[in-house]
């Protein structure tokens, strides 16, 4: 996602001279078509991102758009202070690009895992929050950024290939992509991609499972409620903690709005022990497989 | 209003200070000896040094005050150049009040908030850079204490300045040797500062930062690289009883301290 990003970026910047990229010297054979074109707006702030990130601060300030982009823990948890003083209590148009959102850089080991990123940027009313499905939503969501006049992050996943079948009607945000009726497995991102197969499978052994992608935090929660009240049962599917991000989300709403909706929540429940492996490993070691899923669902639905 | 002579701008550096010990004494808070401490800098920065302040004008010099906590000092000058008035400065930390004791940006005249000690020189290089890119001749000052030079961001920003060599950038450091715990030399050695600063690539300029003539000076500077202002003041300047006390960092003036400290800062000690 961080090339239909880069793309999308520079085609942007060509009519918005606002715009300016930092880097935490992260992105190498990423971000150079940014800056061979726009040489002057992109800055290479060394390993630096606190400083990093108050200098988007005093640049926004000044009317620009800053883009801070690093691995997604550095750019979200190293700086988070600088962010919450600077963007967030001065309402500037910040943006945060966290690649390798969840465990995408699995055998770089935990300090590269994003899976408390959302569970700390969530709380911000004023931050919008981007978290692309596939490689279409992600060019979406840089163009959509590009209007926002509020602090935004947007964790891209490392996929460069593939793609649902449809891009978002209306812009990011929830949508069904599956219908069913017996259990919603509410997607966060790039985790939709299991709850696809997921589905596949129960619809296999009868089990009529609707999917959903939840691309958007801080936006349209009154949207999520209304896709999530027909279901007697959703699984909420994350990579990230379980606490803080999607699921949290799913229970307050399914509390406040009293719905009858039984939850269950997919995603880590466990601190990186300093294991290595794939990505998929780490995805079944938190019980977030597509036939985990599936096994999770039918747990659910049998009668206790 | 822009005062042009140095006696003028004593005369409103000593109407500043009274302002600080009685919007004080009036909230009954702290942080005065740190308000007076820079009271000169933020005199001179703000009445001869900084161009038309007029809040919203994108090409105006702007200032961090790094050192939230002397937001006092900030808000008596505001009302020198007319940003603030008097009534407004009495509001200070009344409920509802923007005018706190570390500064926010809602208020006129005020570009950035602040509080966190060892962010501001960050945002003031970014600010900084945002000129050079927009091709502006304006400048950036951060106030800073000299405890901020304990944190590892301030020297993020100093390498990344100097490096860039955005001598559009001033820094004034606050070196009164003391923080809130304690004296800076036992808590954290900071010296040699120049060196330190020097070997990061900037300009450093040592001053007297009571001496209204020679913060002139200094601030007037702008080189080929940033600017470090070491500008050698004492925590509580004005006021006998307060001069030099770890004290004075936190603590409110009672009735008759006040009464000293309005006195002998009118009598123009300052």
């Amino acid at each position: 996602m961080r090339r239909p990003f880069v793309r999308e970026l520079v085609a942007l910047a060509e009519a918005d001279p606002r715009i300016v990229l930092l880097t935490g010297d992260l992105g190498y054979t990423v971000l150079e078509p940014f800056q061979e074109r726009f040489p002057d707006r992109f800055i290479n702030a060394g390993v630096a991102e606190q400083n990093m990130m108050g200098m988007a601060t005093g640049l926004a300030e000044a009317g620009y758009r800053p883009y801070v982009y690093s691995i997604a823990p550095f750019a979200v948890l190293r700086p988070y202070e600088f962010f919450r003083n600077g963007a967030v209590l001065q309402d500037l148009p910040v943006r945060i690009v966290g690649v390798g959102g969840g465990v995408d850089y699995s055998h770089e080991g935990g300090t590269h895992f994003a899976l408390e990123d959302l569970a700390v940027l969530r709380p911000f009313p004023s931050v919008r929050i981007f978290v692309p499905a596939d490689i279409t939503e992600a060019a979406l969501a840089t163009r959509e950024i590009a209007d926002i006049d509020a602090p935004v992050y947007l964790r891209l996943g490392k996929d460069e290939e593939w793609a649902l079948p449809d891009p978002p009607p209306g812009g990011l945000g929830s949508r069904i992509l599956v219908p069913g009726t017996d259990v919603l497995l509410l997607c966060l991102g790039p985790m939709v991609r299991s709850g696809l197969v997921a589905a596949e499978q129960l619809a296999s052994d009868g089990v009529s499972a609707a999917v959903a992608v939840v691309s958007t935090f801080n936006t349209d929660d009154d949207a999520l409620v209304d896709l999530i009240s027909p279901f007697p049962l959703v699984l909420t599917v994350e990579s990230h903690f379980v606490t803080g991000g999607l699921g949290s989300l799913a229970a307050e709403l399914i509390a406040e709005a009293g719905l009858g909706t039984r939850l269950q929540r997919c995603g880590f429940r466990n601190v990186p022990d300093g294991r290595s492996g794939s990505p998929g490993w780490w995805m079944e070691r938190a019980g977030l497989s597509p036939s985990q899923l599936a096994a999770r669902a039918m747990d659910a639905l049998l009668p206790s | 209003m822009r005062l042009m002579t140095d006696d003028e701008l004593r005369a409103a550096a000593v109407r500043c200070r009274l302002r600080v010990v009685d919007t004080a004494k009036r909230a009954g808070v702290g942080h005065i000896g740190s308000a007076l401490s820079v009271m000169d800098i933020v005199t001179v920065l703000q009445c001869a040094i900084m161009n038309a302040p007029d809040a919203g004008d994108p090409t105006r010099d702007r200032l961090v005050l790094s050192k939230g906590h002397a937001a006092m000092a900030l808000y008596a000058a505001l009302v020198e150049t007319g940003c603030l008035d008097e009534e407004s400065l009495a509001s200070y930390c009344t409920d509802g009040s923007t005018l706190a004791t570390h500064p926010e940006r809602v208020v006129p005249g005020i570009d950035f908030c602040s509080g966190s000690l060892g962010q501001g020189l960050s945002v003031g290089t970014g600010s900084a850079l945002a000129a050079r890119l927009g091709g502006q001749a304006r400048r950036t000052f951060v106030l800073m204490s000299d405890a901020e030079c304990d944190a590892g961001a301030t020297w993020e920003a100093a390498l990344f300045a100097g490096h860039h060599r955005l001598n559009g950038l001033t820094a004034i450091i606050d070196v009164n040797g003391q923080q809130a715990l304690g004296y800076t030399p036992d808590v954290l050695d900071l010296e040699p500062l120049d060196a330190k600063w020097k070997s990061f690539g900037w300009d450093v300029i040592d001053a007297d930062g009571h001496s209204i003539s020679a913060l002139r000076d200094a601030l007037e500077f702008r080189g080929d690289c940033p600017t470090v202002i070491l500008a050698r003041t004492k925590l509580g300047r004005g006021v006998s009883f307060m001069e030099g006390l770890i004290k004075w960092h936190y603590w409110p003036l009672s009735d008759e301290e006040h009464v000293v400290a309005a006195t002998e800062i009118s009598a123009g000690l300052a």
